[in-house]
């Protein structure tokens, strides 16, 4: 086969001049910064409730976006009922919408004379503005990464395990809770990492629905911009490396993950 | 006794089933609430976008459309496209090539680098460009020099679209043309096609849909992407707003339905994207199919499966 050497260097020439060379100089940039300054910005009581909102946050919506989640590829992998292609087709919905959309419609639909926010506002439950409404964000951008992790692994689920467990006299619950759910759980944890991952750097829908309040809903991302505007570089690349160590990490654990599910499915 | 037993199989099989299946008040239990979780988490947010859009009719709508800087946030957002997605596309080609063609070493690690964007935060992404390329960066003073302007401008915008967008091209086309496999160019040098003759006429027909999927999904994240653009457009209106970014400027100023119209241009978008990436995976369903119906028929004889 030919066109290796033309192939292998223009992607490797890509790569490097996109991504890794201007990744290497952010990372060579915070070198030069000396340990007290670097930590000092890192870890500023702003950053620090910034990352807590931004890691608490999407944790609550990864663990929500697996209950639905699960919940959905089951009803959409096992029944069939009217409308379910159309189903199928919405849960890849917030992937093909562009973020500030999202952010947009959702504030709009939770703001006291919104759709939803007319019903919830009078009840006491503020989402526009609140830290709810950022976890509301980051669930709705999430939904597709976990139900589409477990679909796959529900389809080529063998009927035959259920229906011994029946025969043995197990209950449809028990059958789920002890055969099902086992052979489930490590898809379900990558989707749960997928959506969590995606989360931590998600900017554009919660711009929209949070109120920016230091120290109540402001995300990480949210201060990295706002040091920019400050044109105080150093500040951003400080907290820029903290969300890549964590991205990176994410990245290695849905590696691993991903790896333990195709063993689950041969 | 012979004639009895297939019944009995059938009899016992179709006892098993009832017993691995919810009761049909749980089923619809299960679907009436995952239904109406998707309908009221997905679909309310893009119908509200189209109801606020309209609603202060037709006129105001076409009206927030044609103000001038929408309409430049309209260019600029094609353009970015335009550039961003054949550029990724190349890239994308290339690297499937290599890495579904060959066996080399690191070529685990080669995947991973090429996903790499995908974990990184948008907002991460437009400040890389901006440690390089701004004022403050490597290159600024450099540029400064010459009066070239790359950060609050269209090729920081460009750059940071391409990061953001890196990965869809080359992630549909690689498993696609692994599956593929080598024996048909194989076949087509034999023949005494030449390299390209072989890529245009053997390899592109055999992942045209592949290439398309992630052409759609690329373009899709392009006109859509906000954060990374976010950090290094600089905002000036009618200049460097692309149509998120003015989606944000319209809802900061209080115009609803300015915001709402741009708003749901980007949402009419999404809806074509998920049609188009719908109709594709029922197309590719029915090919792999149609492949394995050929593939079960064939192999019979061959005495082995394709490695």
């Amino acid at each position: 086969m030919p066109g290796f050497g033309l192939t292998m260097g223009y992607t490797l020439f890509y790569l490097s001049v996109i991504v890794l060379i201007p990744l290497a100089g952010l990372f060579l940039r915070v070198l030069g910064m000396t340990w007290s300054e670097f930590w000092g910005m890192a870890m500023s009581p702003r950053a620090m409730a910034a990352y807590r909102l931004t890691f608490g946050a999407s944790f609550v919506a990864a663990v929500i976006n697996v209950v639905f989640g699960t919940l959905t590829a089951w009803v959409l992998v096992r029944y069939s009922f009217p409308g379910k292609r159309f189903l199928d087709a919405l849960v890849d919905f917030p992937f093909a919408l562009p973020t500030a959309v999202a952010g947009l419609t959702l504030s709009s639909l939770f703001a006291p004379n919104g759709w939803l926010g007319q019903v919830l506002v009078p009840m006491g439950i503020h989402v526009a503005y609140t830290p709810l409404g950022v976890t509301l964000a980051l669930t709705f951008i999430g939904l597709p990464f976990v139900v589409r992790t477990l679909q796959p692994v529900l389809e080529q689920l063998e009927r035959e395990t259920e229906e011994a467990a029946a025969t043995l006299g197990a209950g449809r619950l028990r059958t789920f809770v002890s055969v099902v759910a086992p052979t489930l759980f490590p898809a379900a944890l990558t989707g749960f990492a997928l959506a969590f991952a995606r989360a931590i750097g998600e900017y554009g829908s919660v711009i929209f629905i949070s109120s920016g309040r230091q120290f109540e809903s402001e995300i990480a991302p949210m201060v990295i911009v706002i040091r920019l505007d400050e044109f105080n570089t150093n500040g951003a690349l400080a907290i820029a490396v903290v969300m890549l160590v964590a991205s990176f990490t994410m990245l290695g654990v849905i590696n691993v993950l991903e790896r333990w599910v195709s063993r689950y499915q041969h | 006794m012979a004639g009895n037993t297939p019944r009995r199989v059938r009899e016992s099989h179709r006892k098993s089933q009832r017993g691995a299946e919810e009761t049909p008040l749980v089923k619809w239990l299960l679907v009436g609430t995952a239904g109406l979780f998707l309908l009221v988490f997905l679909l309310l947010p893009l119908v509200n976008v189209f109801a606020q859009a309209l609603g202060k009719g037709l006129g105001a709508y076409f009206k927030a459309l044609e103000h001038p800087d929408t309409l430049s946030s309209i260019r600029l957002t094609l353009l970015t496209a335009a550039i961003c997605v054949p550029l990724n596309v190349v890239f994308g080609v290339c690297a499937a090539w290599a890495v579904a063609k060959f066996e080399f070493r690191g070529k685990a690690l080669l995947i991973t680098l090429i996903d790499l964007p995908f974990s990184v935060s948008p907002v991460v992404a437009g400040l890389v460009y901006v440690v390089v390329f701004g004022l403050q960066g490597y290159l600024g003073p450099w540029l400064a020099d010459r009066d070239l302007q790359v950060i609050f401008a269209v090729p920081g915008i460009v750059l940071a679209t391409l990061f953001v967008t890196f990965p869809f091209v080359a992630r549909e086309l690689i498993p696609v043309m692994q599956a593929t496999g080598t024996d048909q160019e194989q076949a087509a040098m034999t023949l005494g096609a030449s390299g390209w003759q072989t890529f245009w006429r053997v390899t592109l027909p055999s992942v045209k849909w592949g290439l398309l999927y992630g052409v759609i999904l690329c373009n899709a994240r392009a006109m859509g992407e906000f954060g990374a653009v976010s950090v290094v457009s600089g905002h000036i209106t009618g200049l460097t707003d692309t149509m998120p970014l003015r989606v944000e400027k319209l809802y900061i100023s209080y115009d609803s339905t300015g915001a709402f119209a741009v708003a749901s241009l980007l949402a009419l978008l999404a809806l074509v994207t998920l049609v188009a990436k719908t109709w594709l995976e029922w197309r590719q369903e029915r090919q792999f199919e149609a492949a394995q119906h050929v593939e079960t028929s064939t192999s019979r004889d061959e005495g082995t499966g394709p490695t």
